[in-house]
């Protein structure tokens, strides 16, 4: 789970981290009164969406009156936001940060992650803040210091100081560094965070450390215990089905093509959208109904896959194991006579009890296209899919 | 022979008398798997299933001589019941369990690493489907039937893409010496590479067939092991083709975060490896009998 720069600053702010002064601001007028609480003569009207690299996507103002305060917040409320990590459908703004103006004397970066491939905790560093660590790991990998921590005993003050320096900060600043850097790892550990990023991390003119931007990602399977940091969750932030889904304890990815998928497990869902691709079509979903796909469960997921428009054909790819392709095919059958699907559905059911399953769907009546293995149900559905589209251009 | 388990694995459940722990404990008993009891911490004493409930997995190994366990305990649990097996000398661990919290799993590795290598517990999963040697034993929730016994290995992180596997092999008279699933957490107790070490010295196994995915390093770090250890053929499949960058396909751990974790660069780099790539998921069967019909 992600959460909004402001929410992550003021975390981290509780655990010592420098920020500057800052409101949140709802409306034009918010905003313009949050400058006047800040004070000065200069602040940052910030966008409030999940994605980084705000800047470039045109979501932060430097403004210099309260009109240009008020102007800016007009211009951003509401506004959807694209980036590279969006998505070309971008996020949409519901909330804006005002922040006081800060003298930037010096960028840098600054992350904490759990990390898959040394099953420990990484600090990662550079002085050349400011940009996308992924370009800078590209084009100057040596720009970037990596430094592991062991979570058994946690991490060392001499850790922290070996990041201050190779930050290049001044001595007089590096046992601030060594309490920021101590903060955010205590962060981590303590709320479950799964990654950790201050870009920039800046020095302001007057030699100090502030967080100028903070972003942070929860384990989603850590949430249990983690109650004040779900509360921070921004429905808004998300898409709509993946959220509809999840409610229903569906796992769903909406993705561009037009050929609607229902699968049980993770991998052989992404292993018959392959599939797909290989027959030369697209799929339009990642879903996977889990374990216990019952009647209910699968009327679910079929009104799920169907709310997608571009939805031209649908393939139920389902190989049973503690489930039963009878039970599944009785499911499959109950949803098809209850929702007026528009669409053709190709059926491939394995497993347990297959043959009853097959014979449920013969005998039910209903136009379902069965297939016998992934590749002729693939196939079958861009087929269908073919088709469909052949008769829509033929009937415009 | 088979690797981690076979007929006389002397297994116990964690978790034992719960819905899920109950249901999948009688499918492997009537597997034929050698379920000796079971451990729910307050129900020591009783008897479930026929077999003996012991309060801690030290009592259970201690009593009934346990050697390998299969966890069915919720997430916020879990990582607590791996190391109590572990500690308890138990010397294979599977943890079946989805939504352990990710912090927790490096505990548990950090914990494993303790014991000196040839005391210290094998672990597989979390968030996985088993580990079966087809007609021994069954330490899973994979439907038994569909493995025939043979002398390919799987190794996957998926549930039903590696039943999908089993059943294609099946199809053409293939036979399997152990299917062993690890998982789709970020952080696992085995990786691809770990499995392949254990099929490698496994006189019965002919062939291995890895089944990855999308996200992490473990199937290049595998490909690597294969092309530098490895005498037996390795025949991969990677899903994710059409995942895109940043999102997350189920599994905790299928997302593509960083360069090289796409399915198209793992087949790249495993393919200049040496290993066999599978064209499509339709043809794992396919391409693994044309590997063992060359040998």
């Amino acid at each position: 789970m992600d959460i909004h720069e402001y929410q992550a600053k003021e975390i981290l702010s509780g655990y010592g981290i420098k920020i500057a002064e800052g409101g949140l601001a709802y409306s034009p007028e918010d905003a313009v009164q949050r400058a006047r609480e800040i004070g000065g003569h200069i602040w940052a009207v910030k966008a409030q969406i999940h994605s980084g690299a705000r800047g470039k996507a045109g979501g932060i103002k430097i403004c210099k009156t309260h009109d240009e305060v008020e102007a800016a917040a007009t211009y951003l409320l509401g506004k959807r936001l694209v980036t590279h990590q969006t998505g070309p459908a971008g996020k949409v703004c519901g909330r804006l940060y005002v922040e006081a103006g800060t003298e930037i004397a010096k960028e840098l970066y600054f992350c904490l992650l759990v990390d898959r491939s040394s099953e420990r905790i990484v600090m990662v560093g550079s002085a050349q803040g400011g940009m996308d660590i992924e370009e800078l790991a590209r084009t100057n990998p040596e720009a970037i210091t990596k430094i592991v921590i062991k979570p058994s005993v946690g991490l060392q003050d001499y850790q922290a100081r070996e990041m201050a320096f190779k930050l290049g900060l001044d001595a007089e600043v590096i046992s601030h560094a060594v309490k920021t850097i101590n903060g955010c790892y205590k962060a981590l550990r303590a709320l479950d965070v799964s990654m950790l990023e201050i870009n920039p991390l800046v020095v302001t003119k007057s030699n100090e450390l502030i967080a100028l931007d903070a972003k942070m990602s929860f384990d989603d399977n850590a949430l249990f215990r983690q109650l004040k940091i779900s509360e921070l969750r921004d429905k808004s932030q998300e898409d709509p089905r993946e959220m509809a889904a999840a409610d229903r304890g569906l796992s769903y990815v909406g993705l561009d093509g037009d050929i609607g998928c229902m699968i049980n497990g993770a991998g052989l869902a992404m292993a018959t959208m392959d599939m797909i691709k290989l027959a030369g079509g697209e799929p339009a979903n990642f879903l996977d109904v889990g374990g216990g796909a019952s009647a209910e469960r699968t009327e679910k997921a079929f009104r799920l896959v169907l709310a997608d428009k571009n939805v031209k054909a649908m393939l139920v790819n389902i190989f049973a194991g503690i489930n039963r392709c009878d039970w599944i095919a009785e499911g499959v059958v109950q949803a098809v006579r209850k929702i007026d699907m528009q669409v053709p559905l190709i059926v491939r059911l394995s497993g347990t009890n297959v043959e009853e399953g097959r014979k449920i769907i013969a005998e039910s009546g209903l136009p379902i296209i069965t297939a016998d293995t992934l590749a002729e149900a693939a196939e079958k559905a861009v087929q269908a899919r073919n088709e469909v589209v052949a008769k829509e251009a033929a009937g415009a | 022979m088979a690797i981690l388990i076979n007929e006389t694995t002397r297994i116990i459940v964690q978790g034992f008398t719960g819905k899920i722990g109950s249901f999948h404990a009688q499918d492997m008993i009537n597997y034929g798997s050698n379920v000796v009891g079971g451990v729910t911490p307050g129900k020591g004493g009783q008897t479930h299933l026929g077999l003996p409930v012991f309060n801690t997995a030290r009592e259970a190994v201690k009593q009934v001589g346990a050697e390998a366990s299969i966890i069915f305990v919720p997430p916020a649990f879990a990582a607590d019941s791996i190391m109590e097996a572990a500690d308890a000398g138990i010397k294979y661990c599977v943890a079946i369990t989805d939504g352990i919290p990710t912090q927790d799993m490096m505990t548990v590795k950090n914990f494993l690493r303790r014991f000196p290598a040839n005391e210290r517990m094998v672990l597989t999963g979390p968030n996985c489907a088993g580990t079966i040697s087809p007609g021994r034993s069954m330490l899973g929730i994979m439907p038994g039937h569909i493995y025939m016994q043979g002398n390919v290995g799987i190794v996957g992180r998926s549930g039903t893409l590696g039943y999908e596997a089993a059943d294609q092999m099946k199809r053409l008279g293939i036979g399997i010496s152990s299917s062993v699933g690890i998982g789709g957490d970020p952080i696992n107790g085995s990786s691809h590479r770990d499995i392949l070490e254990k099929f490698e010295n496994d006189p019965e196994t002919k062939v291995v067939l890895m089944i990855g995915e999308i996200g992490g390093p473990q199937e290049v770090e595998a490909g690597l092991y294969a092309q530098a250890h490895m005498s037996k053929p390795v025949v991969a499949y990677i899903a994710g083709l059409t995942a895109p960058e940043g999102r997350r396909m189920g599994h905790a751990g299928a997302i593509i975060s960083s360069a090289g974790e796409s399915a198209a660069e793992k087949v790249a780099l495993l393919r200049e490896m040496g290993v066999t790539i599978c064209p499509t998921p339709a043809a794992m069967g396919e391409t693994v009998a044309a590997v063992l019909a060359g040998l």
